[in-house]
């Protein structure tokens, strides 16, 4: 995608400027921008993401179709929302899938779609405080799966 | 019975279905819409199936009118300590209450802050009839919503914003914008942003107010405007606010706001 890295860049500068602005009181020196690196993103677990568990996911709990059409056909009903998924495998490395579904939010801040494995959210319903849309080993699942979208 | 729910039930799937091929027709140059449409604003109506449309415009059809008579008949029944009605004060509703619900959420010297159209109902009956206040979403509550605010059918939404309102409109303006729930969103991610995409096969709308209270055929039932804000908070599974409360008020003025210029059209039918 011929877009996403200079979208990339900007993101990275308005995420730094922001986080600066916010506590830049408590913070002794700068934050290392590399955290923000697609590829410095490391698997969550230990254990390899399965891909078919993967498609489980995505369909169910992940609810992905809500917002894209996936090469899902017993599915119906694909939202138009964000883009289609079937050939995201062949246009980001596994590390790149991990970002945007752990949290799209470091690539656009004012995107829709939501951040998948953060626990820092506002007022989440009752019971679900503290945790994640999906497990990490979950979230790994469907990284596998979407790196088989080719 | 078993049968016509069985019938019912297929009939639901093939809504769905049909409802899945293709949106509801829109051109915007169809005189028909024009009551519709505000500049960019375009009601809910706009996004409707031709059906709920039809439901809507023919008073017989419906199904919120069985509230309109009943909000009508409790017009004039006295009730309270004081034993008036409604009409004690306001005689005939058609008159003296026409442009009345166009203009609420709106700041009330009395009570110091900004009040929607059932608080303001209920002030009536424990100030002027000493009788309880109806809790939110019951039945006469909702009756006499929708019957107040049917007498400003027609005319546009219009609220103010500025002067002693503005500190509640800028509250409900940072409601709007505001990422909540598992799903981290906000109103303006779904309305603002997205209408006339679909989330699955829901197509969006831009969530605007005019039409409420509203009959919902999910519901099977007419509702308040602060119960479909606490449906949209559920679905992102997001902590809703009571019915009534500051936050769903302020944000109701806030959403009044970015309904200004459409038509009342209470009651509306949707899905
Ligand atoms: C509420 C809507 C929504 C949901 C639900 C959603 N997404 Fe997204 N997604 C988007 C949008 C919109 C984009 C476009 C990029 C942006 O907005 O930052 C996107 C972008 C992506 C991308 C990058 C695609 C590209 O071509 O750049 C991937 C990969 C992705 N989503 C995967 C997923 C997966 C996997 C799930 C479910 C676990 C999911 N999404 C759920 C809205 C959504
Ligand atoms: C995940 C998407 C989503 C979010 C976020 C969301 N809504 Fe909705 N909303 C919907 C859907 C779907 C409908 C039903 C179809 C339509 O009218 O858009 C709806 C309907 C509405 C309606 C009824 C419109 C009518 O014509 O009857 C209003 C008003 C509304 N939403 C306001 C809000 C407000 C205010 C918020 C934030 C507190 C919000 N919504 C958040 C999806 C959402």
């Amino acid at each position: 995608m011929g877009t996403s890295l200079p979208r990339a860049v900007l993101a990275l500068a308005l995420t730094v400027a922001v986080v600066g602005a916010a506590d830049a009181a408590q913070r002794k020196k700068p934050a290392d921008p590399s955290i923000w690196e697609p590829t410095r993103r490391a698997p969550l677990t230990e254990v390899k993401g399965d891909p078919v568990r993967g498609r489980v996911i995505v369909i169910k709990k992940g609810s992905c179709l809500t917002c894209h059409v996936m090469p899902i056909p017993e599915e119906a009903d694909h939202g138009d929302i964000g883009p289609p998924l079937a050939t995201v495998g062949s246009r980001y490395t596994p590390a790149e899938l991990r970002m945007r579904v752990v949290d799209p939010k470091v690539l656009n801040p004012d995107t829709i779609m939501p951040s998948f494995y953060k626990s820092t959210l506002n007022r989440v319903a009752k019971g679900l405080e503290g945790t994640t849309f999906l497990e990490a080993q979950e979230v790994e699942d469907v990284v596998a799966y979407l790196s088989t979208l080719k | 019975m078993k049968t016509s729910l069985i019938a019912l039930a297929a009939l639901f799937v093939a809504l769905a279905g049909s409802a899945a091929q293709a949106d509801p027709p829109f051109d915007p140059k169809d005189p028909k819409m024009a009551p519709y449409i505000s500049g960019d604003k375009r009601s809910g109506y706009t996004f409707a199936e031709p059906e709920t449309r039809a439901m809507q415009d023919d008073e017989f059809l419906n199904p919120a009118s069985l509230w309109v008579e009943k909000g009508e008949a409790l017009w004039t029944k006295p009730d309270g300590k004081a034993n008036r009605s409604c009409s004690s004060c306001h005689g005939k509703a058609e008159d003296n209450m026409k442009g009345v619900g166009s203009v609420y959420p709106k700041y009330d010297i009395h009570a110091g802050t900004v009040i929607n159209l059932e608080q303001r109902i209920n002030m009536c009956r424990e100030k002027h009839m000493a009788a309880t206040p109806w809790k939110y979403e019951s039945e006469p509550l909702l009756a006499m919503t929708t019957f107040v605010k049917m007498q400003s059918r027609g005319m546009p939404v219009q609220v103010q914003i500025d002067g002693p309102a503005v500190s509640y409109f800028e509250n409900g303006r940072r409601f709007y914008y505001e990422r909540r729930g598992m799903n981290d969103l906000a109103c303006k991610h779904c309305h603002e942003d997205n209408w006339g995409n679909h989330v699955r096969t829901e197509l969006l709308s831009q969530g605007m107010t005019n039409g409420f209270p509203t009959y919902r055929l999910k519901w099977q039932k007419l509702g308040s405007l602060h119960r479909r804000l606490a449906g949209c908070n559920e679905e992102i599974r997001a902590e809703p606010y009571p019915l009534g409360s500051r936050e769903y008020v302020d944000l109701e003025l806030y959403l009044a706001w970015r309904a200004q210029g459409l038509q009342v059209e209470t009651p509306s039918v949707r899905k």
